[in-house]
């Protein structure tokens, strides 16, 4: 393989894991400071045991999102040096942006939460929980509106053959981004419900411990955050399909494998045959007739234009051939594929929708079950409940690699209604290394994150078997009074 | 002063918040099979940081995302030409992280003693691999008229390149030992001291020889005299530590580290990366430089982010300022 297919496959499956922890650790610590502040206000002791309990899930989870986060601002420059190059006048802002305003303010009071239970006034130490969820929000803004910008430039102007930031505030507003952050945003929530679902209705089951409060609380909690974050992800995910339609046309035809143009356009639900090939040869669809013109435009008569017609404009428009340049490799002056890989851009967003739809409606059968204190008794109960908790990082990963493989060939996809000319190949964006240093990171990093998952699931499970019994002593009393043992303490 | 020599010494702050702050917590992990006794103290130890390590890393994080804001072509030059030393730095700073986390999550010996070993490994790795990047800005890589590396992918790792990562190491070590002298209470205490009179005075000098080697290839008079500073500073720290004046101490090494950042970015401008083939392929300040606008605007940011985060990371050491002693340590409670 040549560099530039092995930065890829190490981008993809470095940030696709880093994407397996970020969702729990923006769903959970809301959700955590959320248990608290009822704590605090209510001074019911459940509330506190949710809170211990859930928080230590969170912290054995975050570690692992920190560590992996920090690959990711390495790799820019690591392995696709010209793509910062390009993009850097623009680019780098936010994303060190992310880093002053969001990973101190994250960093620092998770560190003030975990040692200072028992060191702060209560209520500062509440203040503590809000400051870090709150900027692990704040980091998904800023580090979206930089993802945004490499789907939809804007606010800038090229001069000498690079995008030159002409306004901060085109590139933070942008559209977008205003709908992307809040479709990842609700992944994350759907995430972080179905942990509270899963693992609760699993103890209900057990009963095993005197906690049946903590769990029936925590599986209601997490049974109406599930749904309703479910509503969220549809309706902002219908104004991201919107504004696909607009800026980037190609990746809403490969998400249907749309290979002719359609008046009004049908959504296909389901294929069975070979989506691969753009000629729609052999391809049986089931089809709702005229949805996709709905998702499209609001309404149920729009043409959606397909591959084929598509091909042709894109060519007009970026041209034919790459350019002749040894930095393209093999590329260089070979025809240009404007056509995305339609199986997984297809097969993605299906199961986007898919896996999210089953992770809601999860959640609706859990509160359904579990209603005015029942619970059942089938050992089927928990086994599927504990599967749902796999559903939305499922959809949150087919999400992403969608929107990512979607952009293909470029890595900054071009703005048809904006600033011209803004546009980058994946393949020029590559760093000039060799193919060996690229295989040695992609298997060291790959290995690496293989044997933490392993731990990480491991930790999980034990805390999770352990119940609130595993993360509070026995009979320690409560109080808001500084005491001289560190409670929290590694 | 035009913004971008702005830029230029933001960056410098960075990299010395980094140096200031990971360099003890580094010194810690690295020192923990030599002065923990046993389970406990080897807990204090790690509880010193506990609480910081997270907010310590992130220096490095904005050092390099600002980096990447303000200097585009310093940071694609330098991070993909030092590829495979960076990839140990991360590898190193990936087992770090979680392994601080991990370490007391499960009630074995080997539990421990297997996540013990990733934090000095994952402490060691990171510290020779910064100053080994330190020292690679000074000196420079074969770079190409393009800032691009020519020339295999260990070209980063030559003799003065080693040096520096020599020197960042030793440094860690001398601040680390002061700072659980000056953290903690109890024996530890003391073996920490002891070892810092002992051990810290030899571990400084391949820093001294850095600052020196680097000044005779591009210092002038008023670098020169930040290297001065760092060595008198070195001086009174140890005379403070043996006289028991452990916080005195901890400051007088803060100040060696300030000087010798101010002393070895001051003689690499106005480069950035220089290119050991042609002096004329170096990057400099002014050809990496974002435009005026983005430095503006990241200006703004830095002029109301960097106070705050110095004011709530502050607040977080006066927190946590007691000393940590086996008595404050609880008994182990894992499922
Ligand atoms: C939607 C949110 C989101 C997305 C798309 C990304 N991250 Fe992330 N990142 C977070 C949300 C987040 C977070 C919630 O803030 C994390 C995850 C868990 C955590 O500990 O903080 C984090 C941690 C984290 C850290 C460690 C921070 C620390 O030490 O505290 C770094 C350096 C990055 N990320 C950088 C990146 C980069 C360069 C990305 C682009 C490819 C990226 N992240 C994608
Ligand atoms: C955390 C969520 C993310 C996931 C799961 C994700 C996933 C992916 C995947 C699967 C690829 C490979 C696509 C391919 O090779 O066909 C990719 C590429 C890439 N993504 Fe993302 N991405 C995420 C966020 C981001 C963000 C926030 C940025 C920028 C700020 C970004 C920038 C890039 C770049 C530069 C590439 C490399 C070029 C390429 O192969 O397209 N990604 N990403
Ligand atoms: C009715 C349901 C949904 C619709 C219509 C929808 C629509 C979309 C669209 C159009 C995009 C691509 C945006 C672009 O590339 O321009 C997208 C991306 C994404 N989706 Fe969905 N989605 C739905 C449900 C979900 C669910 C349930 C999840 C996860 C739990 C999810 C997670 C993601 C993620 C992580 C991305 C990539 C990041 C982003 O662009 O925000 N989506 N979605």
């Amino acid at each position: 393989m040549d560099v530039l297919e092995l930065a890829r496959w190490q981008f993809g499956i470095t940030t696709v894991y880093h994407f397996l922890m970020v969702p729990l650790t923006i769903g959970l610590s809301v959700l955590v400071a959320g248990m608290q502040t009822a704590w605090v206000r209510t001074g019911d002791v459940k509330y506190l045991r949710m809170t211990k309990f859930w928080g230590k899930l969170l912290l054995v989870n975050f570690a692992m999102g920190v560590v992996t986060g920090i690959v990711q601002e390495f790799q820019f420059g690591m392995a696709w040096s010209e793509y910062s190059r390009f993009v850097g006048d623009v680019f780098g802002a936010p994303l060190a942006m992310e880093g002053l305003v969001a990973f101190f303010v994250e960093s620092t009071f998770l560190g003030l939460w975990i040692f200072g239970w028992d060191r702060l006034p209560k209520r500062v130490h509440l203040a503590c929980a809000w400051a870090f969820s709150l900027a692990t929000i704040a980091s998904a803004y800023f580090i979206i509106a930089a993802n945004s910008w490499m789907q939809h430039p804007v606010g800038v102007e090229m001069v000498d053959g690079r995008p030159r930031l002409t306004s901060i505030w085109a590139v933070l507003g942008n559209n977008t981004a205003l709908t992307a952050v809040p479709h990842a945003v609700a992944g994350c929530f759907a995430v972080g419900a179905a942990f509270l679902v899963g693992i609760g209705a699993w103890h209900l089951w057990r009963r095993r411990d005197d906690d049946g409060p903590v769990w029936r609380a925590s599986v209601k909690l997490g049974g109406w955050v599930g749904v309703v974050s479910f509503a969220a992800l549809a309706i902002t995910g219908d104004l991201q399909g919107k504004l696909m339609f607009e800026q980037q046309p190609m990746k809403m035809a490969a998400a249907e494998a749309l290979c002719h143009t359609e008046q009004p356009a049908a959504f296909s639900v389901f294929a069975v045959g070979d989506v691969t090939r753009p000629d729609c040869e052999n391809v049986k669809s089931i089809t709702v007739p005229a949805l996709l013109s709905f998702l499209a435009h609001s309404d149920f008569t729009t043409e959606v234009r397909g591959i084929e017609q598509l091909v042709g404009e894109y060519q007009e428009r970026y041209g034919t051939n790459y350019p002749v340049d040894e930095r393209l490799g093999e590329l260089s002056g070979k025809p240009i594929d404007y056509v995305p890989n339609l199986p997984v851009t297809y097969w993605g967003f299906r199961f986007m929708i898919g896996f999210g739809a089953l992770a809601a409606l999860a959640s609706v059968a859990v509160l359904w079950l579990t209603r005015g204190g029942r619970v059942p008794k089938s050992k089927w109960f928990p086994r599927l409940a504990l599967a749902g908790i796999a559903t939305p990082f499922l959809a949150n990963s087919f999400g992403w690699i969608f929107t990512e493989m979607g952009r293909q060939p470029f890595v900054v996809a071009p703005n048809p209604s904006g600033v011209d000319g803004v546009w980058m190949f994946t393949a020029r964006g590559v760093s000039g290394l060799t193919s060996g240093e690229v295989l040695t990171s992609l298997i060291a990093l790959t290995v690496v994150y293989a044997a933490l998952a392993v731990v990480e699931v491991f930790l999980i499970a034990r805390y999770t078997r352990a119940g609130v019994a595993g993360v509070m002593p026995p009979d320690k009393p409560e109080s808001d009074k500084p005491s001289d043992t560190l409670a929290f303490a590694y | 002063m035009e913004l971008s020599v702005v830029w230029f010494c933001v960056i410098a702050l960075l990299w010395l918040g980094y140096l200031f702050l990971e360099s003890f917590d580094f010194g810690v992990g690295m020192l923990l099979p030599v002065l923990a006794k046993d389970n406990t103290e080897r807990r204090v130890m790690v509880n010193t940081i506990g609480p910081v390590w997270d907010g310590n890393e992130v220096w490095l994080i904005v050092a390099v995302g600002a980096t990447f804001a303000a200097f585009p072509g310093w940071y694609a030059s330098l991070l993909s030409a030092a590829y495979l030393p960076i990839l140990v730095v991360l590898l190193g700073l990936i087992g770090r992280g979680v392994a601080f986390e991990y370490r007391g999550k499960v009630d074995t010996e080997r539990w421990r003693r297997n996540w013990d070993r990733v934090i000095v490994a994952g402490s060691w790795l990171p510290a020779l691999g910064v100053g080994l990047l330190l020292a690679t800005m000074m000196f420079g890589l074969p770079l190409d008229a393009d800032g691009n590396r020519v020339g295999s992918p260990f070209a980063a790792i030559t003799p003065e390149a080693a040096l520096g990562a020599l020197a960042v190491a030793g440094f860690s070590l001398a601040h680390g030992a002061v700072f659980v002298a000056l953290k903690t209470d109890g024996d530890i205490r003391h073996r920490a001291r002891a070892l810092a009179l002992r051990l810290g005075p030899g571990a400084l000098l391949p820093l001294a020889a850095l600052l020196i080697l680097v000044q005779l290839e591009s210092g002038s008079l008023w670098t020169w005299l930040a290297v001065g500073v760092a060595a008198a500073a070195g001086a009174v720290a140890f005379q403070r530590l043996a006289l028991g004046r452990e916080g005195q101490a901890f400051a007088g090494l803060g100040v060696l580290i300030t000087a010798s950042v101010i002393a070895l970015f001051g003689a690499l401008y106005p480069n950035v990366l220089p290119s050991t083939l042609d002096p004329a392929f170096s990057l400099t300040v002014a050809d990496t430089a974002s435009s005026p606008y983005t430095l503006q605007v990241m200006s703004w940011v830095a002029l109301f982010g960097t106070p705050a985060v110095l004011v709530y990371q502050g607040w977080t050491y006066w927190v946590f300022r007691k000393r940590v002693s086996t008595a404050h340590i609880p008994p182990v409670h894992v499922p």
